[in-house]
């Protein structure tokens, strides 16, 4: 067996060896899915955004510690004269990959697509007025009120060339109904690092240097040959095979063996993205529950009991081999508004948590249901199936209900689950998206996600604040008292946030994203 | 003649509405596809106001009624995932499994017949019974192992063959074909092998008892009778006549390699109509799904037609029943 080992890794390093010498540049970049369009503004999801990156650019971007970057603003600061207004520089000398110059009108061409009705980018323009251009490099953004966060919400928004798009056009965002499909689906000229030189949907995409890219230093990788391989046995297998050179989609099952696999390195960081439980409130009983007469979980005692019934370390140890890093509070770290404190969790206290159900009125326990998606997060229903357990040992018997994703949304956003499991990411990186969907009463644009239907006025009045707060240290105050608030409640149950593991070549380094979206032009070659 | 071929024809028609009904039915509540359209992060509103727009609000009837009327003119929408038109899809992919599925009858029938006529006539010895067993482990392993393993021996230890992919393709303006190029030849073995292990053993299982069979005929042994050579027994008499029932079940397996070639394309992350199928399902692609599901019956109602009217020249009984029955 070692002799076996010793020589797939003298071959894979004979091989890597030969690579780097032939083309030190090129890399065979494998994920589990391919970018579903190339329309920037037609999808907002992951993949597709990590993808369009690489050809198209953003006016400000998020570095792997999740602080935000210039990109194609030089800088941005709200209007002296006006609140509501935010006014953004335009880095100069930039080309789009055809060879136009990229100006104020192609920013103001490509907010407004971005925010027209076809737009799945829209939300995040919603408090949007009106775009202008004050002059060729100098672009006012208008909003309802005061916005002081926007620029966050633009890290994805990707900028098109003007004339290209009402050339070919594709003014109009693609449309589902439409019946045919938009040229912006299938090629791109944008003012990125890279230019799509060929793509087979799902299949392989190739992306070569842009030599006229605007930044002072070129990248070390001259070429990205992108391979979606949705199996998961198959990705590691290419990696293993020297077929590929860095694989984004690890499963954490293999996280370990590949990092003792000579030649071979895994990286990992945690994610944006929090995985936690959440149960219904409200007087009327629970659908799948035996008790008929009142609401279980509307009971303070009993949401404190499960949260002293849930091992999270365990859940850690064993369901996620280690990869995750446990937590007791619904939002990530790199959020603004998480502390140490709202995130230390109490150790499991099963004899307490039954003592809290029986002085609930429930010294048998209950009955209920659990939805938990399970193709959505990493290992999603084992972890639901390990909280089953623990519940049982206080006397709550729950009946697991699995499902993918595209039917377990559903049962949340329609509120037609009793107790569930979701994962959060947050793009913002400020706790008021997690407010806005999560914890506000469910109420127009409010509380979309809020799948439990809590409802505290008090907290609601308080999240509206944040929205037009300007004074950073009230803002801030209140965003500590909403936490407080939330934890003391027990409004969510979480469990931890994920994290990532990116395996390479291991002359390769490429760090991990906390929105895993990696840019390969941080990649950098030897040991 | 004609009659027997326009019954065939009515019938196929009323499985095709069928299958559509059913695929319809099935995909349109299997799950929400605005769910899966717009990610986790998008508000309701939003939502709702796509659902509109692609008119999942309407009646079922008024739903299904639109499926038919373009699914008849060969449209069938936007793929909801790739925002391509589905007929498209389905062409551009279908290249690739097509060569997959006729590389892997191909091995089937040549290895399946060779195997069986050879295990029939050297019935005792150690060889047949070795291959005998062996091919059960090929039916009784899942593709997906067989997949999973070959790829672990020869991609990875030994490192002869690609683990993924298709290899470099040429474009020859309405197909796009990986035999042409050495890249392309060698990942198509791999595949092909997978794909082709179970139909081998069901060929050559079934050669070897049809062998079995007609060597105790009567005119076998009035041939050996004659003095003909062995060789003459064997080929020219005997396979001849163990002929009929495999090519009814090579043929009708081809449409079954097509449809179900999806574990081995999942596995190889072959680029055929399979994967695209099996990606589809995850994000509940109801264009794509319901054109894939047409798509399969009709090669299998074509398959069987083309099989009955081969019966029908091939078997000389057969016509003479037809003709009684029209006196």
């Amino acid at each position: 067996m070692t002799s076996a080992l010793t020589r797939i890794g003298a071959a894979l390093l004979a091989s890597s060896i030969l690579v780097s010498a032939a083309s030190a540049e090129t890399v065979r970049w494998a994920r589990a899915s391919d970018a579903l369009t190339l329309d920037p503004h037609s999808q907002n999801q992951g993949v597709t955004h990590n993808f369009a990156h690489h050809i198209y650019e953003t006016l400000v971007d998020r570095d792997v510690e999740g602080n935000l970057q210039p990109r194609l603003a030089t800088e941005w600061a709200v209007s002296e004269e006006d609140p509501t207004v935010w006014v953004f520089t335009l880095r100069q000398g930039v080309t789009f990959h055809d060879g136009a110059e990229f100006t104020a009108e192609d920013v103001v061409f490509s907010l407004d697509r971005a925010r027209s009705e076809k737009s799945n980018m829209r939300q995040l323009h919603v408090d949007v007025e009106s775009v202008t251009a004050v002059d060729d490099h100098t672009v006012e953004v208008k909003m309802a009120g005061p916005s002081p966060l926007y620029p966050n919400n633009l890290t994805n928004t990707f900028i098109m060339d003007k004339t290209w798009s009402e050339a070919n056009d594709v003014v109009e965002v693609q449309d589902y109904a439409a019946g045919e499909d938009n040229y912006a689906v299938r090629n791109t000229n944008g003012t990125g690092p890279y230019v799509l030189t060929s793509r087979e949907v799902d299949v392989r995409s190739v992306l070569t240097l842009n030599e006229n890219h605007w930044a002072e230093e070129a990248p070390a990788v001259t070429e990205i040959i992108y391979l979606p391989i949705a199996e998961n046995a198959t990705r590691i297998a290419a990696l293993l095979s020297g077929e590929v050179d860095i694989v984004q989609d690890v499963p954490v099952q293999d996280v370990e063996r590949l990092s003792s696999t000579d030649g071979i390195k895994v990286e990992t960081g945690p994610e944006n993205r929090v995985i936690y439980f959440g149960y219904k409130f409200g007087e009327e009983p629970l659908a799948s529950s035996n008790i008929t007469d009142r609401n279980p979980f509307n009971d303070p005692l009993v949401r404190e009991a499960m949260h002293l019934a849930i091992d999270r370390d365990a859940i850690q140890r064993v369901v996620m081999r280690g990869q995750s890093i446990p937590t007791g509070v619904a939002n990530p770290p790199f959020v603004a508004g998480w502390t140490e404190e709202l995130n230390a969790y109490s150790a499991p206290d099963l004899e307490r948590a039954r003592e809290l159900l029986a002085e609930a009125g429930y010294p048998d326990g209950f009955t209920v249901t659990l939805d938990t998606p399970n193709n959505r997060y990493v290992n999603d229903e084992a972890i639901s199936q390990a909280v089953v357990g623990m519940l049982g040992q206080i006397g709550i018997q729950v009946t697991l209900a699995s499902r993918p994703v595209a039917q377990h949304s559903p049962l949340v956003t329609s509120n037609q689950t009793d107790f569930y499991l979701l994962g959060w990411g947050v793009p913002t990186f400020d706790s008021a998206y997690v407010f806005n969907d999560l914890i506000h009463t469910k109420d127009g644009s409010y509380g979309a996600y809020n799948g439990g239907l809590y409802s505290n006025p008090e907290l609601d009045e308080m999240i509206q604040s944040l929205g037009t707060e300007v004074d950073t240290a009230v803002r801030d105050a209140t965003v500590a008292e909403i936490w407080a608030t939330v934890q003391e409640d027990r409004v969510l149950l979480p469990i931890h946030n994920q994290v990532l593991a990116y395996a390479m070549r291991d002359d390769i380094t490429l760090a991990v994203h906390p929105e895993n979206q990696p840019m390969l032009t941080t990649v950098t070659f030897g040991e | 003649m004609l009659a027997f071929i326009l019954r065939r024809l009515a019938q196929s028609v009323i499985v095709m509405l069928v299958v559509a009904l059913i695929a319809f039915m099935v995909f349109r509540y299997v799950g929400d596809p605005i769910a899966s359209m717009v990610g986790v992060d998008t508000r309701l509103e939003d939502q709702e106001i796509m659902r509109d727009r692609l008119g999942l609000n309407d009646p079922f009837y008024v739903q299904f009624g639109r499926f038919i009327g373009n699914a008849v003119r060969g449209e069938f929408g936007i793929s909801y995932r790739l925002q391509q038109p589905v007929s498209q899809l389905i062409l551009e992919r279908l290249p690739a499994t097509i060569e997959l599925a006729f590389a892997s009858a191909l091995i089937a029938l040549v290895f399946g017949v060779g195997l069986g006529v050879f295990t029939a006539l050297k019935r005792g010895s150690w060889l047949s019974g070795f291959i005998m067993s062996a091919s059960l482990v090929g039916v009784s392993l899942p593709t997906f192992l067989i997949g999973i393993g070959l790829i672990y021996i020869f991609a990875v230890e030994l490192q002869w063959l690609p683990s993924f992919g298709r290899g470099q393709t040429v474009d020859l303006g309405f197909w796009r074909t990986g035999l042409l190029t050495e890249s392309g030849l060698r990942s198509l073995i791999l595949p092909a092998i997978t794909l082709s292990l179970f139909q081998l053993t069901l060929i050559m299982r079934l050669v070897r008892a049809e062998m079995l069979e007609v060597m105790r005929t009567e005119y076998i042994r009035f041939a050996r009778a004659r003095g003909l050579s062995q060789r003459a027994i064997h080929f020219g008499h005997a396979l001849k006549n163990t002929l009929v029932p495999v090519i009814t079940i090579t043929g009708l397996q081809l449409g079954s390699v097509i449809a179900f070639a999806i574990v081995t394309e999942t596995v190889f992350q072959w680029p055929g109509v399979g994967s695209l199928f099996i990606n589809s399902v995850q994000v509940v692609d109801v264009p794509v799904m319901a054109a894939y599901l047409m798509f399969i019956a009709l090669v299998f109602v074509v398959i069987n037609l083309l099989v009955d009217i081969l019966y029908y020249v091939v078997d000389p009984r057969l016509r003479v029943d037809a003709a009684g029955g029209a006196k």
